[in-house]
């Protein structure tokens, strides 16, 4: 299997007039290809910048990342679908600005609408969509481009629970049936083992990586039927017991 | 009863339109009972006519203005150096606060500059611009720029700088440059703003063209007030400050409409 990201001994700070703050120390990991990796942290401990360095937008004070920022599709924590564009503009924004507008990619993009439910919505605002609807938009228009590697940053946190738990499903197994690999930062240590292949534990401030945990489900369940399995609660019991070691 | 028969619905429907239908009738009122009042003190020797004016003098005026064609001409002329200096003003506040917005440290440097230049009474430049620039339409038309320009520099920036940063991230996240977030998101995001700011510009170039007749003009409304007063002719000045009431409420109420399709599209 081949990686299509790799983290060698990354560090990063920010600085300020007050001095320097380290976020991230010494960070190494992989990603394979249709591998789902979740990270884990408390707050603070330099997952959104993390993200940004997969991304490009930062560059690491030291060490490498390895990795073709073009082939990576960056999923934020809220939908942002523009009031001003019915949800097909929306969709349509990423091939807009990569000047990738053709019949071939209008032609993806209405086949993804299709599949995913949102075909009869397509020229309506975001405003008249649910939240579910919201979100699973914006992972649409993040798919037209083709990702390799999708980057989520805690993109459920602004839905209630019980909605969260449904889209997470769905964004799962969409994401698994287009075959991508994925990274998602998360707080919710439930989410991350109902929806990864490995989680990465990150310390607080400076984050470094103080545990990975393989997860071994069955392939054919859903993040919703992983939740029942008896291995999601030791698992759980061990990302907590972890979880709380780190926080004083 | 007289409702039975409508639903709660349509008992809401009608009981809206019922008060936007009184809302309307009482501004209405306010209107023709303050000109009833007026002609009718004027008529019965409780306020002087000559000073105070009166409704029927001034259509009488109204009347014989229109037919000498004089009026036309000084409506014209003010509503035309009022949408030049307009149109002026939106056009180079969007070119400067682009430019601004694309080089930070440019708008901190000159933003003292701009704030002091704003809270300066513009009026106070006007005689300077007539000096410098003579006495013709192009002063009047800067004169009318000078009043709203500055602060709709500074209320765009603010706008441009309160554009929420996620959404300008989602444009990096989508591989965009600098273009792309200013065309795809900063401008639209802002358009509301950009027409709130230009309702009130159209007032206050209208205010800046008016200052600017006051001193250096031979024609135009402001020009027929500061001419009425040296000769006393009050009808004259009361005339041309109803007009330049009824061109604002238009200007105002074109804009709102060019709103409305703008943002309803």
């Amino acid at each position: 299997m081949q990686n299509i990201l790799e983290f060698h001994e990354v560090d990063y700070a920010y600085h300020s007039m007050d001095g320097e703050v380290p976020a991230l120390e010494n960070i190494n990991f992989t990603v394979g290809e249709e591998e789902f990796l979740v990270i884990v942290g408390p707050s603070g401990c330099g997952k959104s910048t993390l993200l940004d360095l997969i991304f490009g937008l930062l560059q690491p004070e030291h060490g490498s990342v390895i990795g073709d920022p073009d082939a990576v599709g960056y999923m934020l924590q809220k939908d942002h679908l523009f009031g001003w564009r019915t949800i097909e503009k929306n969709i349509l924004l990423g091939l807009e600005i990569q000047h990738r507008l053709t019949p071939d990619t209008r032609a993806y993009a209405t086949e993804l609408l299709k599949k995913y439910g949102l075909y009869e919505f397509r020229k309506k605002r975001p405003s008249e969509l649910s939240g579910g609807m919201r979100q699973r938009a914006a992972l649409i228009r993040t798919l037209v481009t083709r990702p390799q590697l999708l980057l989520l940053d805690e993109p459920f946190s602004a839905l209630d629970y019980q909605t969260r738990l449904n889209v997470a499903d769905d964004i799962g197994s969409i994401i698994r049936s287009e075959k991508k690999s994925a990274i998602l930062v998360t707080h919710d240590l439930s989410e991350a083992i109902s929806m990864g292949d490995r989680i990465l534990i990150l310390s607080a401030r400076p984050g470094t990586v103080i545990r990975t945990i393989d997860l071994a489900f069955n392939p054919a369940l859903s993040s919703i039927e992983r939740r029942e399995t008896d291995a999601f609660k030791q698992y759980f019991s061990e990302l907590w017991k972890e979880m709380n070691q780190l926080v004083p | 009863m007289y409702h039975k028969n409508l639903s709660a619905q349509e008992l809401y429907v009608r009981r809206q339109k019922h008060t936007k239908i009184v809302i309307r009738v009482v501004q209405l009122a306010i209107l023709f009972s303050f000109l009833i009042l007026w002609e009718v003190s004027a008529s019965l020797g409780w306020i002087d006519s000559f000073i105070f004016s009166s409704p029927s003098k001034l259509y009488i005026c109204f009347r014989s203005l229109l037919a000498s064609g004089d009026l036309t001409g000084h409506i014209g002329i003010t509503l035309l150096e009022t949408l030049v200096s307009f149109a002026l003003v939106i056009l180079t506040t969007l070119v400067i606060t682009v430019l601004l917005w694309l080089n930070k440290p440019l708008s901190k440097i000159i933003e003292p500059y701009l704030v002091v230049l704003n809270s300066l009474p513009k009026s106070a430049l006007a005689p300077l611009l007539i000096v410098w620039l003579g006495a013709n339409y192009k002063t009047i038309i800067l004169t009318g720029m000078s009043v709203a320009i500055f602060g709709s520099i500074l209320n765009l920036y603010t706008g441009f700088m309160e554009t929420s940063p996620d959404k300008i991230k989602l444009i990096r996240a989508l591989h965009g440059n600098t273009a792309h977030v200013l065309f795809k998101v900063v401008l639209p995001a802002n358009i509301p703003n950009l027409f709130s700011i230009m309702k009130v510009n159209i007032g206050l170039c209208l205010v800046g063209v008016i200052i600017g007749e006051f001193i250096g003009s031979k024609q135009g409304l402001g020009y027929m007030i500061i001419y009425g007063s040296q000769v006393f002719k009050l009808d004259w000045i009361i005339l041309s400050i109803l007009i330049l009431c009824v061109i604002a409420m238009l200007l105002y109420f074109l804009l709102g409409r060019l709103e409305h399709r703008f943002t309803c599209e």
